[in-house]
């Protein structure tokens, strides 16, 4: 190790053959294959990795796992390419990495904000709540924007993720969660017994603990040797899938897992078009969950100093990435595992100075001394010194204090078994005594927990654990192997033994304040006795008011502290302050995971018509009615949509146009009861309808109100081709099917959607019938033979047709339904037929105008779902005879047949060129009060001349030639009401 | 004359998925009492047994629901439905035409379960999901019928408005390697 190298010269399982550069704020720096950002900068002695969130503290790698607070970084791959908030822990090098620190300006060294740690006594836990109440103005003007300003960790990205990212769903027997000695016998057990099984794990290589194994041996051979053995069994098993880089960060009901799986970040170029993450949805019959343990930290002043860490992390530098964390090391221990370090490290050479034991004379401690160290028993952690690095720590033991001088500091304050899942999955904890640990108790999902997640923390009661876990959670989805799970014989050199420690560490200066519980929302034991003292008990609580355990990181090495100072204020046990709830993500995911392939054009299904693609040949503009693209209108030599739909308009009423319908819901219903099915679903009367005739039909919901329109043909005596609205499809069929199945179950008769068996294209136009009539064989078309509101099947082209003579329009019309495999080609015969006499295509916002102009209503637009058949100026359509029909009790309400009730008017505006607001209110003339109406279409009729409007009017219908009101912000629109047709009132146009 | 091809809304082929040639199809309705004379009348025994087809020469039924099967006829022509409902007549059913509501893909191949497993969430294992098998269900937000065709090979009717939403996700997930 030379200065500024803190490589050891061997060992690891870092590829030393394959150096990699990387940069960290704009310094250049090097590792090797198989680092992390954090173990290459610890290689290099960096240790400060950022700024604390609150106080903007200088801050150090603490862990070397997802429990990391500190170490969270900016990756930019290029310009677009920016990742906020990565661990630097669990990010892998790759050459050219490029990565930031954060919440720092304008560095790290140099951090403006950091003043906020000389007035920290200023901004306790809670201040918030306290201060920035008056004036009460200033909060929107002057804290909430600065204090916005001050607060997040990292830069969100300002591009567009130019990523992919995939989903998939899995099934399977047995998902092993965690793939460390127990994850691994387990998936062995369960794959042994033919299961299907995945095992996943958070982490690029599989081994868990057993990669930083040293001087271990598993059934006589070193743990790499096993390690390695065990995994390349598993992965020779035809029903074991192995995920490495996914975490399971969700546990949702029945047994639903989401897994989070890194595909390409790793890597220096990632192949074009792969998929950068793939979030798993799995569906498994069992999960075995051995997500491991986590070290924690221990609660003394001042241990927030970079080169300030955990102990079990400085080992897993040492043996996995063949790292020192230092050179002097201090070891403060509250748990066995400490010795273990501090063993490891100095059979690798580097010193340890000094082990405080903050608990008594043990066994392990003579062991240490045996062995050559100098170890305090009893010990009290006064405090620690250093800028932008520890390098000193004060001890006292007995009665003598003494300052060491160190360049790390390690923790070991006992192990904390990691139940975030499990505590997702609803499972019910229990506080053991004797492990100072909550454990996993009740299940409430089909899962076990194996390991060190379970309090199994030695090698060998972990892989046995393991095994029989999965040997059980193969039986219990049915496949039976072995009456008993293999036992496993494992020599270790220093075992990971006893202990633990929870809440504050003893101090003998309990006044110094900055003794930090929550690394990442920067809380200290004075800040969670604060809230001891200003009354808040239940942990939920505290949690809020100091926001322990609220970042990013879940609280993963503070969560059991704080309740230990909360327990020790109050003098109430751990279990009766009860463990906060666990959320997913157990570690943060991005949120192109989550949206996977759903964006941009497949961010919802774009439904599309056979005509669609001519249309879009044809220049037209879409709209989005529901998911359907529609063509809105078809704009020609750069028109507006004013004058496209201006000239629509007049070529339909003055020549012949050509619609695409396609989008109307349609249902065939067949069978012997079909006219009585009718008869009691719409309000018309359908018993007397003849074969070949059609008839406009109105649907309510059982309140009376209309719910949708649409016109029916008869094609059989039991037989009926129903239109629905385009967007009232699926909910026309879905209430039809609900009566069905649940109310008159004993109609002999069936629904079948045939929305998208047909084409529709509607050829509206006085010379609607020249056009098409060349083209249907074995129909006659004159008026005497199929006169308005006719349906009949023929062929057209060659092909089947099924015409309705229909129109909503007002002029002469046919509805071609042709099957949609020759929609295109159809149309584009009539297209081009249609040539000859001037024909135009028209898209939705021409058929609106024209419908308006003959006072059609359309749902959605004149209803609201408060109109009435009468409202709407529909009366006539009710058959008056029939006994019952959908809606029809609630009609006969007091309020529903209310004189003063709003009924379809139409307005013409006195100046004709003003277009009224659709939704614009209406008042009588000159009144000052209540709105008596409202808009509900309005346009400029072409055809006219003039502006047109329907609109909704209390005792509209009596107020014919009244004189209203429509106020707008620039004056009061003066408006006349008339009758709500504009255009051919006797209908002659149509019956041609 | 007019080219009466019947035309695709798919955009291409490619290595697992591709188009199937257009099917004739309908939707068959009848009461459980009398599934088998309208089998005996179809020459084709309707599957009672949930998700279970049943084929004979061209023609498959797939069960859809304890009262609705769809028939599919390999050789598309316009007659075939008209014909069945000329075997029916007198028969208590419904029949209707929906040859062209739907088209189909073909997803074949080692990888056909995992394309699939891309967007549909059911179990498509062997095991799970056997030659035979069909059920309609979702892929990502468009409903679907899916039909086990062979141990590699699945049959997957989609509503033809949603046909490239379904292709483009199909595409990417064949894509990724």
């Amino acid at each position: 190790m030379t200065n500024g190298n803190f490589r050891m010269p061997s060992g690891g399982r870092i590829d030393r053959s394959r150096p990699l550069r990387f940069s960290f704020d704009g310094r250049n720096y090097s590792g090797f294959d198989g680092d992390t950002v954090a173990s290459a900068l610890l290689a290099n002695g960096v240790h400060l990795v950022g700024r604390s969130f609150k106080y903007h503290r200088p801050r150090g790698i603490m862990g070397a796992g997802p429990d990391e607070p500190n170490a969270l970084i900016g990756v930019r791959r290029d310009q677009e390419r920016y990742t906020p908030n990565l661990l630097a822990t669990q990010t892998e090098l790759y050459e050219g990495l490029d990565a930031v620190s954060q919440n720092r300006h304008p560095s790290l060294e140099k951090d403006r904000m950091a003043v906020n740690d000389k007035f920290s006594r200023f901004i306790p836990a809670g201040f918030y709540y306290k201060t920035f109440m008056w004036p009460r103005k200033a909060w929107d003007r002057l804290f909430e924007p600065r204090i916005r300003a001050a607060a997040g960790l990292g830069i969100a990205p300002s591009e567009p993720d130019p990523d992919s990212y995939a989903q998939r769903y899995a099934h399977c027997d047995v998902l092993v969660i965690g793939a460390g000695p127990a994850g691994l016998t387990a998936a062995m057990e369960a794959a042994k017994s033919g299961a299907q099984v995945i095992l996943c794990d958070d982490r690029s290589a599989m081994g868990g603990s057993l990669l930083a194994a040293k001087q271990v041996t598993i059934e006589g051979a070193p743990a790499a040797r096993w390690l390695a053995g065990t995994l390349d069994s598993l992965a020779g098993m035809a029903n074991v899938t192995l995920l490495p880089r996914t975490s399971a960060f969700g546990y949702y009901p029945h047994n639903w897992i989401g897994l989070a799986q890194k595909l390409t970040d790793h890597l220096a170029d990632a192949p074009p078009g792969q998929p950068r993450e793939r979030l798993w949805q799995v569906r498994a019959r069992q999960v075995v969950i051995a997500a491991g343990a986590i070290e924690r930290p221990l609660v003394f002043p001042d241990n927030d100093r970079p080169g300030i860490m955990l102990a079990d992390a400085a080992r897993t530098y040492l043996q996995q990435y063949g790292v020192a964390v230092g050179r002097k090391i201090v070891v403060v221990a509250a748990h066995d595992n400490g010795y273990r370090t501090a063993h490891e490290l100095k059979d690798a050479g580097i010193e340890i100075a000094v082990i405080a034991d903050i608990r008594g004379d043990s066994p392990v401690a003579a062991r240490a001394r045996q062995a050559g160290f100098r170890v305090l028993t009893g010990a009290a952690i006064d405090g620690t010194s250093g800028k932008l690095r520890v390098a000193s720590i004060t001890l006292t033991s007995g009665r003598k204090r003494e300052t060491v001088a160190c360049d790390a500091v390690l923790m070991a304050g006992g192990l904390t078994p990691s139940v975030h899942l499990f505590s997702q999955s609803r499972g019910k904890l229990a506080w053991d005594e004797h492990l100072q640990a909550y454990l996993p108790d009740q299940s409430a999902e089909a899962e076990r927990s194996a390991g060190a997640c379970r309090g199994h923390f030695a090698l060998d009661e972990a892989l046995a654990d393991g095994a029989e876990a999965g040997r059980l959670a193969a039986e219990a989805a049915g496949f039976a192997f072995r009456p008993a799970a293999p036992v496993y014989t494992c020599a270790v050199a220093h075992p990971i033994g006893g202990g633990g420690h929870i809440g504050a560490a003893p101090t003998s200066d309990p006044a110094k304040p900055k003794a930090f519980v929550d690394w990442q929302n920067d809380v200290t034991a004075a800040d969670i006795l604060l809230a001891a003292r200003e009354g808040f008990l239940s942990i939920e609580h505290v949690k809020r008011y100091t926001t322990t355990g609220m970042a990013t990181d879940q609280g993963k090495l503070s969560n059991i502290n704080a309740l230990g100072i909360v327990s020790e204020a109050t003098g109430r046990s751990i279990p009766e302050i009860g463990l906060t709830t666990f959320r997913a993500p157990y570690t943060p995911i991005s949120f192109g995971t989550l949206a996977g392939r759903a964006r941009r054009d497949l961010l919802d299904p774009a439904r599309i018509t056979a005509i669609n693609d001519w249309a879009a040949q044809q220049g037209a503009v879409f709209e989005d009615v529901g998911n359907w693209k529609r063509a809105h209108f078809f704009p020609k030599d750069r028109e507006d949509m004013h004058a496209a739909v201006a000239r629509e308009c007049l070529a339909v009423r003055e020549r012949v146009g050509i619609f695409d319908a396609s989008t109307l819901g349609k249902i065939e219903i067949v069978g012997p009861d079909a006219a009585e099915f009718m008869n009691r679903f719409y309000v018309n009367a359908w018993m007397k309808l003849g074969v070949g005739k059609c008839r406009y039909g109105v649907l309510l919901r059982e309140d009376g109100f209309v719910l949708d329109d649409g016109v029916v043909g008869r094609l059989a005596p039991d037989r009926f081709h129903v239109t629905t609205t385009t967007g009232g499809a699926a909910r026309v069929l879905g209430m039809m099917e609900d009566y069905l199945q649940t109310e008159w179950s004993d109609l002999d008769v069936w629904l079948t959607s045939t929305t998208e068996q047909w084409s529709v294209i509607a050829v509206q136009g006085p010379k609607a019938r020249e056009v098409i009539e060349p083209l249907v064989e074995g129909l006659d078309l004159s008026p005497e033979a199929l006169p308005h509101m006719s349906i009949a099947d023929a062929q057209i082209c060659g092909v089947p047709m099924r015409l309705m003579r229909v129109s909503f329009t007002g002029e002469l019309g046919y509805e071609v339904n042709v099957p949609s495999g020759y929609g295109a080609m159809v149309w584009q015969a009539i297209w081009e037929r249609g040539q000859a006499h001037g024909m135009v295509a028209y898209g939705t916002e021409t058929m609106h105008v024209l419908r308006a102009e003959k006072g059609f209503i359309i749902i959605g637009q004149e209803t609201d779902g408060t109109v009435t058949p009468d409202d709407a100026g529909l009366a006539w359509a009710i058959g008056k005879a029939k006994p019952d029909f959908v809606g029809k009790r609630s009609l006969a309400r007091p309020a529903m047949t209310d004189p003063d009730r709003k009924q379809l008017v139409g307005l013409l505006t006195r100046d004709p060129h003003i277009v009224l607001e659709e939704g614009a209110q209406i008042v009588a003339s000159g009144a000052v009060g209540a709105s008596i109406g409202h808009v509900t279409s309005a346009y400029h009729s072409s055809v006219l001349g003039k502006s047109i409007a329907l609109a909704m009017v209390r005792g509209g219908r009596a107020r014919l030639g009244e004189r209203l009101e429509v106020p707008m912000p620039g004056g009061a629109v003066a408006v006349d009401v008339v009758a709500p047709i504009f255009l051919d009132p006797k209908g002659d146009r149509v019956h041609v | 004359m007019f080219e009466t091809r019947i035309a695709s809304p798919f955009s291409g082929e490619s290595g697992a998925i591709t188009a199937v040639a257009p099917l004739g199809r309908a939707v068959l309705r009848c009461r459980e009492a009398d599934i088998g004379r309208v089998s005996d009348k179809l020459g084709l025994a309707l599957p009672q047994a949930a998700c279970r087809s049943e084929s004979n020469g061209p023609n498959s039924a797939l069960w859809l629901g304890p009262d609705e099967w769809l028939l599919l006829n390999a050789d598309m022509q316009d007659g075939w439905v008209p014909g069945l409902a000329a075997r029916l007549d007198g028969e208590l059913c419904s029949l209707v035409d929906v040859s062209h509501r739907q088209v189909a893909l073909s997803i074949d191949g080692e990888r056909a379960e995992e394309i699939l497993a891309s967007g549909c969430a059911l179990n498509l294992s062997l095991r799970a999901f056997p030659v035979g098998m069909c059920t309609r269900t979702m892929y990502a937000r468009a409903e679907i019928v899916l039909w086990r065709t062979g141990p590699r090979s699945f049959y997957l009717d989609v509503w033809r408005s949603f046909a490239r939403y379904v292709e483009a996700l199909l595409r990417e997930a064949e894509s990724e390697v």
